[in-house]
């Protein structure tokens, strides 16, 4: 008993066809072209001489192409995608800029609005992407149990993605064999909780600080303790931070540990011994990061944010700009400090100089601005504000710009890896994306209920994780600013969260002592 | 002792003494001194019971005080005793605990509130009043206005329960009609044992029925049990536990009920 439908009337058949006939009719572009004017984002050099281009042909993708023919990379293998950023001039006075999406073309995105003009040149500044591309994950691998109280700290090394290190509420801290989803190795030794764990640059020892007031170092391959507790501090430690590998004198690696305590240790890993101890904040440190020049930045609730020279322990600046706690640190040189000679590609030096070699290089590429070796810092605070601070530059003291839109306090922020963006992570349930160059404020990531208590961006700056009380993770697009993934699975607040440096995995920790692992 | 509020209303008529604040300050200021004196002064028993009596005002105020110090002290609460581990970003807020805690208080006690009315019997059959009341005609006015009631069905009533006068009694609830005890049975146990009715906690009938301690199919009722020796979780001993009543009394003259765990 189907019924069978009627045929289309005559007037449904013409008004169809019409509508096809509208549909194929394709947008026009005009046959003339625009000039264009390369220019490195990084130091406002022009690259090669302006071309003319016929704006039919005018897509990112083969603006990409003649990019990489300008630069001498003809092979398609070799090419290296870019992103390409126009600078609207509004009255002279304010600038603004505009990166142009990867799908876009000159014509809709430019010229048909009337931003420029054809007869004018057209300069378009331009900024390397990751060659590769990280997944965003989706799915919980692993759901791993084995500490028996909340996990309050995790990392990957920076080796690998298959290992991962978590510090917990029960006196240890665990190495997790990420490919089988099995514990590996469980270190024993504090006498209370693990507050923060930290591998080494170099991925062969990790450093874990208590609220026993010690810091203890372990092998990373073995879980065996590398000699007894670092005994010191007067109050539990806060943050911890490795001498940056460039840096380090050969066979003798130092860590840096910040206190409730007020104070800043810099130790000796092999001797067990305070090199330095940074006195002078008033109240508990709340983070200390080690920049790659030698300066340690350390931030404090007494609402300062100090910089020390670490071969001396002076302090260079005080930087009081905050009127509340100042919560955490970033520097724009974070990941490749973090991951020292490791990269994407997965090789690895041979010989120590050409390891200490690549590390430096890799410093470089990041901190490099305008032909100069410069890191950024940007301060999460309390005052619900973010200043983002040049330690390099001609007032070291104040800050470039204020990042103004948060409703509560700033619990954590990061610079992504390719450090064109920041990501701050707060109690008012948002995560927001800020330029990094001038502080401007992008987009806001909504989506949690509750309050977000960590960030991690992937490995190629594309994709950012975030942590939050409401027992989820999420995973979202930087570009779009939409939730990629949705990751629930934790029964309770997620405390902890790491993207592996290689973009492979996820891990995650929280109230729910269960370790979980996610994947694409 | 005044019979009625005759000082108010002598103050609202005339109002207070002029020297009325005076005399109260100088009468509080003396107070301290009175009471020394009486206490230096009384000889015998009067001396007895007037130490006693200071002894205990005495506690009193200690404790309030105590009360007070506790309040005003700064409570440096961070520093440890959380029980949970935390990580160290929330290691120094401690706002943010609290409101979970009390959160989390609020759910379980929403949870043991549904969980109590989750029970074995949860649809009765409905009775109207016409079924458990009956209209009392004797005498000639009662009989006239018809305002009296006699409960038809078996009902508690409390140990210290006694009839109301006649004039007054608009419900009655005959003697051979109330119960003192109940045979509960306790599923997990599988045990059935005859124990004391305390209170009826509810009637889904009517909460009128439940005032009145009617007993019917589906009342919860409170029973003593004691006997059983039951303990909480924390280690003290239940004696009054809710169970349900399962048949019809008023047809099998017994009260059999289970209890609710």
């Amino acid at each position: 008993m189907t019924t069978v439908i009627p045929p289309p009337s005559k007037r449904q058949k013409r008004e169809a066809v019409e509508r096809a006939s509208k549909l194929e009719e394709p947008e026009e572009i005009p046959t003339s072209s625009i000039r264009v004017q390369f220019v490195h984002r990084a130091n406002n050099q022009p690259t090669g001489p302006s071309v003319s281009i016929p704006l039919t042909q005018a897509t990112v993708k083969n603006l990409e192409i003649l990019l990489n023919s300008l630069q001498g990379v003809n092979d398609a293998p070799d090419r290296i995608p870019y992103r390409f950023f126009h600078e609207r001039r509004k009255g002279g006075a304010d600038e603004e800029e505009e990166a142009l999406a990867d799908n876009a073309d000159i014509w809709t995105s430019l010229v048909k609005s009337g931003i420029v003009g054809t007869e004018e040149e057209l300069v378009l500044s331009y900024s390397p992407q990751a060659v590769f591309r990280v997944k965003p994950v989706s799915r919980c691998a692993n759901s791993i149990s084995g500490h028996g109280e909340p996990i309050l700290a995790a990392q990957f090394s920076p080796a690998t993605s298959s290992r991962l290190a978590t510090g917990s509420g029960d006196n240890t801290a665990r190495i997790w064999d990420c490919e089988t989803g099995t514990p590996l190795h469980t270190l024993q030794g504090h006498t209370s909780w693990v507050l923060c764990v930290a591998y080494s640059p170099d991925g062969t020892m990790i450093v874990t600080g208590s609220n026993d007031r010690t810091v203890r170092v372990w092998e990373a391959v073995t879980g065996k303790p590398l000699g007894g507790p670092m005994k010191g501090h007067t109050a539990w430690i806060r943050s911890l931070c490795w001498e940056p590998y460039h840096l380090q004198e050969q066979g003798r690696p130092r860590v840096a540990s910040s206190s409730k305590d007020a104070t800043v240790r810099i130790w000796d890993v092999i001797s067990k011994h305070a090199d330095i101890v940074l006195s002078g904040h008033k109240a508990s440190v709340s983070c200390v990061r080690w920049g790659g020049t030698g300066w340690i930045y350390t931030s404090s609730q007494d609402k300062t944010i100090k910089i020390w020279e670490a071969a001396t322990g002076r302090c260079l600046h005080t930087l009081s700009a905050h009127a509340h706690w100042v919560n955490h640190l970033a520097l724009s040189t974070d990941f490749a400090l973090r991951t020292g000679f490791f990269d994407h590609t997965g090789k690895i030096p041979q010989g120590l100089e050409e390891k200490i070699a690549k590390a430096k290089d890799r410093f470089k590429k990041a901190a490099t601005v305008n032909n100069k070796v410069a890191e950024r810092l940007v301060s999460a605070s309390d005052d619900n504000v973010l200043l983002l601070w040049d330690p390099f530059g001609a007032t070291p003291t104040k800050p470039i710009a204020k990042l103004l839109g948060h409703q509560k306090q700033v619990n954590h922020v990061t610079f992504s890896p390719d450090g064109l963006y920041i990501a701050s992570a707060s109690f008012d349930n948002s995560v927001k994306l800020w330029n990094s160059k001038d502080g401007k404020f992008i987009l806001t990531f909504r989506g949690h209920v509750a309050p977000v208590y960590q960030c991690c961006f992937s490995a190629d700056s594309r994709l950012l994780v975030s942590s939050s009380k409401d027992t989820t993770l999420k995973c979202w697009d930087v570009r779009t600013g939409k939730i990629a993934t949705d990751l629930p699975g934790h029964e309770d607040e997620v405390y902890a969260v790491d993207w592996s440096p290689d973009g492979n995995r996820v891990g995650s920790g929280g109230r729910d002592k269960a370790v979980r692992l996610w994947r694409h | 002792m005044p019979q009625n509020e005759y000082m108010e209303r002598f103050t609202k008529q005339h109002g207070k003494r002029l020297d009325h604040e005076e005399r109260k300050r100088k009468k509080i200021a003396r107070e301290g001194h009175e009471a020394a004196n009486r206490a230096q002064n009384f000889r015998g028993l009067r001396a007895k019971l007037y130490a006693e009596t200071r002894r205990k005002e005495k506690i009193q105020m200690k404790k309030k005080i105590k009360a007070h110090e506790e309040r005003n002290v700064k409570s440096s609460a961070p520093s440890e005793p959380s029980s949970t581990a935390l990580p160290q970003y929330l290691l120094d807020r401690s706002e943010a605990k609290n409101a979970k805690a009390l959160s989390t208080q609020i759910k379980q006690k929403r949870l043991e509130k549904a969980a109590k009315f989750s029970v074995p019997l949860p649809k009765v059959r409905g009775m109207n009043e016409e079924e458990v009341f009956k209209v009392v005609k004797t005498g000639k006015k009662t009989a006239k206005k018809s305002w009296k009631r006699m409960i038809t069905k078996p009902t508690f009533v409390g140990v210290d329960f006694t009839r109301r006068p006649v004039k007054y009694e608009r419900f009655i609830r005959p003697m051979g009609l109330r119960y003192k005890k109940a045979n509960v049975t306790h599923t997990e146990l599988g045990v059935t044992v005859q124990l004391p009715i305390i209170s009826v906690k509810k009637n889904p009938q009517n909460p009128m029925y439940t005032q009145l301690g009617v007993l019917t199919r589906g009342t919860i009722i409170e029973v003593n049990v004691s006997e059983l020796g039951l303990v909480t979780a924390g280690g003290k001993v239940v004696w009054g536990r809710w169970a349900q009543i399962t048949n019809n009394p008023e047809n099998d003259g017994c009260i059999n009920a289970v209890l609710l765990v």
